[in-house]
């Protein structure tokens, strides 16, 4: 019942609530700051991008970020200046580099050749198959043996 | 004295180990079953000593003996109990004891699910789980050790971290560990064959149910991971590719792709050496994950070298574990049959294709989590690879993956034909697509990407349903009920779990293309609104835990003047490592979630607070759980359970004397 009383109490208030102020004084700034934050890294946490770690010093960069925002900078004058700051650690999409190339073309890389595989593979399996119809006996006798409609009266 | 006996039975259990790792083997080269039997009962003295040495760590937990290293290192007095117990693996030594009791529960579980398999198939799989026993319990022993003094006593322990002070704690790393250490039973399965050189459709059929299994515990267990994630971190998130997440990915990308693998060597006898292949893939991934999240050498490569005796192990572990069993395949795997032949356009074709994408996939999880190290540890720069490139990689990755997916349950065995299944599948395309572009419409927010994932989804459940209604219209049995209960459960587990795949989709594509997000600056008293609901902020009170105070904010949730629920987001100040904790507090809902989270306290009782409507959020985990479900539904198929009851007789003689002679 506690609660009734707790509402009864606050009914009233609920005609004068104030709507509550965002954080951020310019919401288009803001806006941009998230966009940039979630691919860059707070560099004291684990593994925890800058939007959304609550470190101290993730707050200091966030308001950095911000100034650099409203004082017109681009977004890429603002990551080039954290990068020449921190280096490449801080950008969550590592940047493409001699280093970073198999980073990026591995896995695309890997689907190719994987591919291109499977395709001669099975050309050259299908060769194979017609010419030795092999274990065509010991395949009837484990599906003789496993399969339940053999076995079913 | 207990831990000693816990340090004790581990011993023995190595030494039972080692006679289970080699007899039986042995015994299965040269045909001796007084040797093979030795299997049974070592598997199960194994286990009881390894449930004794576990047993013997939670009693110094529960006791709070702090002459313990490990005790005095991971709980506290002021801990309460079950997160005591919990913490048995909340850290390096412990995990390892608890990736051990699991896979000493799973040899049990062989030893007694495998009477209807021959004799020296049966040893050969104990035997193996055996050495990767003698393996886990070396590392414990040496360089591990648990049970580990600490002399004098420690007054009081250092605490666990306040992160894993959670009812998710107790619950995730043990079904996580499931799932992994389940595999090891698929890779013993596929080393067994491999020695054995009796790699048949039989063999595929005996593992295909375990694999499936562990499977099912893996999906629980990743979904339970990122569920945590998403309610404990308290920022709102459900997924980071994070190393640690990455790392119980990988095994479950490749046991998916061993699953639909076996499904093929079992039905049509082809794709064996790839099944093979994909069993020792599955299991070294999981041997990797492990070691990945616990050796320290995701924090930083030059941590894992300051110890470099633990870190040497693993290495040499891993290279004994994977080399060897490529070694092993190489080989094997030439001399096993083809099996039946098909065209490219077929379903063991699709299959074939969706277990490329799918290793691609997991090839680049396995290059985004690796290559920062090898970067770092070959002095070439610092790179942090995180959610953007992932995202980038994966998704093209996957959407020919999930687009097949909805066509090879309907494509013929051996040979289909493409312009029949377009004809087959064009009612389904149109409708999803034009679902898919019309509902992000209607809903005022169109993307490409929203309606992407849409089409996705709505495609798996349309081919789903023309799936359906084609089996049912074929199925003999008379009424509908009766055509449906005719359908074999396999069949109903795959439809199951393919419909899982799309609940999550929907899930993902809903939450990142609708979800709406505030941060604003309460008052007590204000109000903030956020998709459709009234968030009015009633202050903070101090509460106290037992080994915390807290800030708990009062939330007042109302929508159009109706009131709809009280939400209490706390702040919480763990005292030993005085470590502050942000506990969100969420309403959880069908169509979508409300998440409150306490940011900094401003001045007069005011608070920075972050508020987040999620739709559909909840589909990602249901959709996680429908698929772990619709593998145990296909475990219960009649075949497997037929199996299960024809006692070892029922194996003719003729077949087990084969056996060694067949290699």
């Amino acid at each position: 019942m506690r609660w009734l009383w707790v509402l009864m109490l606050l009914l009233p208030s609920l005609a004068t609530a104030y709507e509550a102020q965002p954080l951020a004084a310019n919401p288009q700034a803001e806006a941009r700051l998230k966009a940039l934050a979630v691919e860059l890294r707070c560099l004291v946490c684990q593994n925890q991008t800058l939007a959304d770690s609550n470190a101290p010093l993730a707050e200091d960069l966030r308001r950095e970020v911000r100034e650099m925002i409203a004082k017109d900078m681009t977004d890429k004058e603002i990551i080039d200046f954290l990068v020449s700051r921190y280096g490449d650690f801080v950008l969550y999409r590592p940047p493409w580099k001699l280093t970073t190339t198999l980073l990026w073309v591995g896995p695309f890389l890997l689907l190719g050749v994987g591919a291109t595989g499977l395709v001669f593979a099975l050309r050259r399996r299908q060769k194979k198959v017609t010419d030795v119809i092999l274990s065509e006996a010991e395949h009837s006798r484990v599906m003789k043996l496993l399969s339940e409609r053999a076995n079913r009266p | 004295m207990i831990p000693e006996i816990g340090h004790y039975a581990l011993i023995l259990a190595l030494c039972v180990a080692v006679v289970q790792g080699s007899l039986p083997i042995y015994g299965a080269a040269v045909g001796n079953s007084a040797l093979m039997a030795v299997a049974k009962p070592a598997a199960r003295g194994q286990f009881l000593l390894v449930l004794l040495a576990f047993c013997c760590l939670g009693y110094a937990f529960a006791e709070k003996d702090f002459s313990v290293l490990y005790v005095a290192a991971t709980s506290n007095s002021q801990l309460p109990l079950q997160y005591r117990l919990a913490a048995i693996w909340g850290a390096h030594e412990g995990s390892l004891l608890l990736w051990m009791f699991i896979l000493s529960i799973w040899m049990v579980a062989v030893s007694f699910f495998s009477t209807h398999l021959p004799e020296a198939m049966r040893a050969r799989i104990l035997g193996v789980m055996g050495l990767v026993s003698v393996g886990f319990l070396l590392f414990m022993l040496t360089v591990s050790n648990p049970f580990e003094r600490l002399i004098p006593a420690a007054l009081d322990g250092r605490d666990l971290n306040p992160l894993l002070q959670d009812p998710g704690m107790v619950i995730h790393p043990p079904m996580l560990y499931m799932g992994y250490v389940g595999f090891s039973v698929a890779f013993a399965f596929a080393i067994a064959a491999l020695l054995g050189g009796n790699l048949d459709a039989a063999w595929a059929r005996w593992s295909r149910p375990w694999t499936t299994v562990a499977w099912c515990f893996l999906t629980v267990g990743v979904a339970m991971g990122s569920g945590w994630a998403y309610y404990e971190l308290g920022w709102g998130g459900w997924w980071f590719w994070d190393p640690v997440e990455n790392a119980s990915f990988m095994p479950w990308l490749a046991g998916t792709a061993l699953m639909h693998s076996l499904a093929v060597t079992d039905k049509r006898g082809g794709f064996k050496a790839w099944s093979v292949l994909l069993a020792i893939m599955a299991f070294s991934l999981s041997l990797l994950g492990t070691f990945l999240v616990r050796s320290g050498v995701l924090t930083s490569v030059h941590a894992f070298a300051t110890d470099p005796k633990r870190g040497l192990f693993i290495l040499v572990f891993l290279a004994v574990v994977i080399g060897g069993s490529l070694v092993l395949y190489a080989w094997r795997a030439p001399r096993v049959g083809l099996g039946g032949g098909f065209a490219i356009i077929s379903r063991e074709g699709m299959l074939l294709a969706n277990n490329v994408l799918l290793i691609a996939a997991l090839g680049s999880v396995l290059l985004g989590t690796l290559y920062p190290l090898f970067l770092d540890a070959l002095d070439l720069g610092k790179i942090s690879v995180g959610p953007p490139y992932f995202d980038t990689v994966f998704l093209p990755l996957m959407t020919p993956a999930i687009f097949l997916m909805g066509i090879g349950p309907l494509a013929q065995w051996k040979q289909a034909s493409l312009p029949a299944l377009a004809i087959r599948l064009r009612w389904a395309f149109g409708v999803s697509l034009v679902t898919a572009v019309a509902v992000p419409w209607l809903m005022g927010q169109w993307t490409p990407l929203i309606s992407l994932g849409l089409l996705l989804a709505f495609w798996i459940l349309a081919t789903i349903l023309v799936d359906l209604r084609e089996r049912l219209l074929q199925a003999e049995g008379g009424s509908i009920g009766g055509r449906v209960v005719a359908l074999p459960h396999a069949y109903w587990g795959m439809v199951l779990a393919h419909c899982g795949v799309a609940v999550f989709i929907l899930g993902v594509t809903m939450v990142k293309g609708f979800e709406v997000e505030r941060d604003v600056r309460m008052n007590v008293g204000e109000t903030a609104t956020l998709g459709g609901y009234s968030f009015r902020f009633d202050g903070t009170q101090q509460v106290n835990g037992p080994n915390y105070v807290a800030a708990r904010g009062t939330f007042h949730v109302s929508r159009d003047g109706h009131e709809v629920t009280m939400m209490y987001p706390e702040k919480r100040r763990y005292f030993v490592q005085n470590q502050t904790m942000t506990e969100a507090a969420i309403s959880p809902g069908l169509l979508r979630d409300l998440y409150v989270s306490l940011g900094e306290p401003i001045e007069g009782g005011a608070w920075s607070v972050r508020l987040y409507h999620k739709p559909f959020i909840d589909w990602i985990w249901g959709g996680c759980l429908v698929m772990a479900l619709g593998g145990v539904l296909a475990v219960s198929d009649r075949r497997y359970r037929l199996a299960w009851r024809r006692k070892e007789a029922a194996v003719p003689a003729a077949t087990q004397m084969a056996r060694p002679t067949v290699s």
